[in-house]
């Protein structure tokens, strides 16, 4: 019993640990921004590194998503005489839901390990500890217009890849299966709500886009100084990252869209 | 540039003959291990001293402690009269503005070209504007014997030529005080001959002071003032210049000098005796 007590206490103060951590590590972050934000062009080089390099996958995922959701739909609601919402559904199924949240996982696996590998690197280098013996703050030079340039890419991204999506759909319903086009579009007109469904979705995407970048800073500023320990520090930034982005996706929605 | 004198704490008036002073530094990285033990040294201005030991000896740990990136458990750290605060952000970077660092392995930015690394201290600490830069940084490459080579690429460079890529950037803001982790390792004959004079000669025209770590006593010997010799305790064995810790008949000083394997430094890492281990009775 005073074994079960005492692993119990250990346990509960290493997750106390880790989280006043993270916590601290956040604080320091988002106190070196408005540093960051006086020197604009590296958050602009920065966007330029994480986001358009992430363009191919984003657009490419997000034009097969369009293609598969738009038979798979059409399958399902032909069924019930309801081909004509395909459109609709189609547009709040990626506004609401995959634009957000699948290019938060591309997010995580193409940009967020790239962060960690690249800061857990400069670690193992020493290039971190140079530029603070040179007085220069790593967290405001380097780790902040990452930060802030994870955050603005990504409801970008998920914009582009609702979008790719809803032409990739366009094509397959309109193109390939004949569905009337006025009736694709003019549904989607009426029926998509601009604040409640994509802008909802675009608040979705910059909550993902923090989890996504900050896990990425976390890991790679934490990784043990050795290949093997940049090499965990990528493997926990996907599992960490995906779990939190399909974590906060329920509460966000829930809170969201508790209303019909 | 903040004035150092106004924010860091006083506790004593600056030596006109010492720039760092270290006395009684007790440090380890947790309560488990001690890497310096009561250690107490001080480095003479413009002159080179070595701190010479084993790997493993806390040379490179007190390199960063007077930088201040760790506070220490006991003792004081002075520069210049002022005690190091690691935990005092403002003081440890205007402090950090007077000193130069080179990195056992250079830590040289792999994004950037050599011409860039050796910029990014004047592009973050000064308001120069480009042209001007671009002088001091060739100036500096040309020092090291690198201006043809700054606009390269850190991965087309040799481990020699980074190192002195290094230190043109440690040198880029004219420091008071350079501080070399082991220059000379994995380096080929002529680049460590190279580095050696460099030391030397930049010392020497600067009027820095400088602090030179590492393990390769003949090198350290031919450059050097002074020298100060760790045991793998954590602690100053014996100090001297070059020609004094030659001629020492100290054992653990004559051990290291001339690289005997056994010695009061054993060649075996402490173990149960060989017969248990073996599962041998007599």
């Amino acid at each position: 019993m005073t074994g079960l007590v005492s692993w119990l206490g250990q346990r509960t103060l290493e997750i106390l640990r880790i989280l006043g951590h993270h916590a601290t590590f956040l604080v320091e972050l988002i106190r070196a921004c408005p540093a960051a934000l006086r020197r604009p062009y590296f958050v602009v080089a920065q966007i330029h590194a994480i986001g358009n390099l992430s363009l191919i996958i984003i657009v490419a995922s997000g034009t097969a998503v369009g293609f598969v959701l738009a038979l798979q739909m059409y399958y399902a609601l032909v069924t019930y005489g309801a081909a004509e919402s395909l459109g609709l559904i189609v547009n709040l199924s990626l506004t609401r839901e995959l634009g957000p949240v699948v290019t938060a996982l591309l997010f995580a696996g193409r940009a967020g390990t790239s962060l960690t590998a690249e800061i857990g690197l400069m670690k193992a280098g020493e290039q971190l500890a140079a530029m603070d013996m040179m007085a220069v703050d790593p967290m405001s030079r380097v780790l902040a217009p990452r930060f802030l340039a994870g955050v603005v890419s990504m409801p970008i991204l998920a914009i582009l890849f609702s979008s790719v999506g809803i032409l990739g759909a366009y094509v397959v319903a309109v193109l390939l299966i004949g569905v009337d086009s006025g009736n694709f579009w003019s549904i989607m007109q009426s029926g998509v709500d601009v604040r409640r469904d994509i802008g909802n979705g675009i608040i979705k995407s910059i909550v993902f886009g923090f989890i996504c970048t900050f896990v990425a800073l976390y890991q790679g500023y934490e990784a043990e100084a050795t290949p093997e320990g940049v090499a965990h520090g990528t493997t926990r930034t996907v599992v960490i990252a995906s779990l939190g982005i399909l974590m906060m996706d329920f509460v966000l929605t829930a809170l969201m869209f508790s209303t019909p | 540039m903040t004035d150092i004198h106004q924010i860091a704490e006083t506790t004593g008036h600056p030596n006109a003959d010492l720039l760092v002073e270290i006395e009684h530094v007790v440090f380890g990285y947790d309560a488990s291990r001690t890497i310096l033990n009561d250690v107490s040294l001080s480095f003479g201005r413009g002159k080179v001293t070595a701190i010479l030991g084993g790997s493993g000896c806390g040379k490179t740990t007190l390199l960063r402690l007077i930088g201040g990136v760790h506070p220490v458990d006991r003792g004081t750290i002075r520069i210049d009269g002022k005690v190091v605060n690691a935990r005092n952000a403002a003081q440890l970077f205007a402090l950090r503005r007077r000193l130069g660092m080179l990195f056992q392995f250079g830590a040289l930015f792999t994004d950037l070209s050599v011409f860039d690394n050796v910029a990014f201290p004047l592009r973050e600490h000064t308001d120069l504007d480009e042209s001007m830069v671009r002088d001091i940084v060739l100036m500096k490459l040309n020092a090291v014997g690198l201006r043809g080579a700054a606009y390269l690429r850190i991965s087309e460079i040799s481990g020699g030529m980074a190192r002195r890529v290094a230190l043109a950037r440690a040198i880029a803001l004219d420091p008071e005080l350079l501080m070399y982790d082991e220059p000379f390792a994995g380096l080929d004959p002529i680049s460590m001959a190279i580095a050696a004079n460099l030391i030397r000669t930049l010392n020497d025209t600067t009027g820095a002071t400088s602090i030179l770590v590492s393990h390769d006593v003949q090198q350290c010997f031919k450059i050097c003032d002074y020298a100060y010799l760790m045991s793998s305790q954590g602690k100053v064995v014996a100090e001297g210049t070059p020609r004094q810790l030659n001629e020492s008949e100290d054992p653990q000083v004559r051990q290291f000098i001339r690289g005997e394997p056994d010695g009061p430094v054993r060649f075996h890492y402490p173990a149960k005796p060989l017969a248990e281990d073996f599962g041998v009775t007599a």
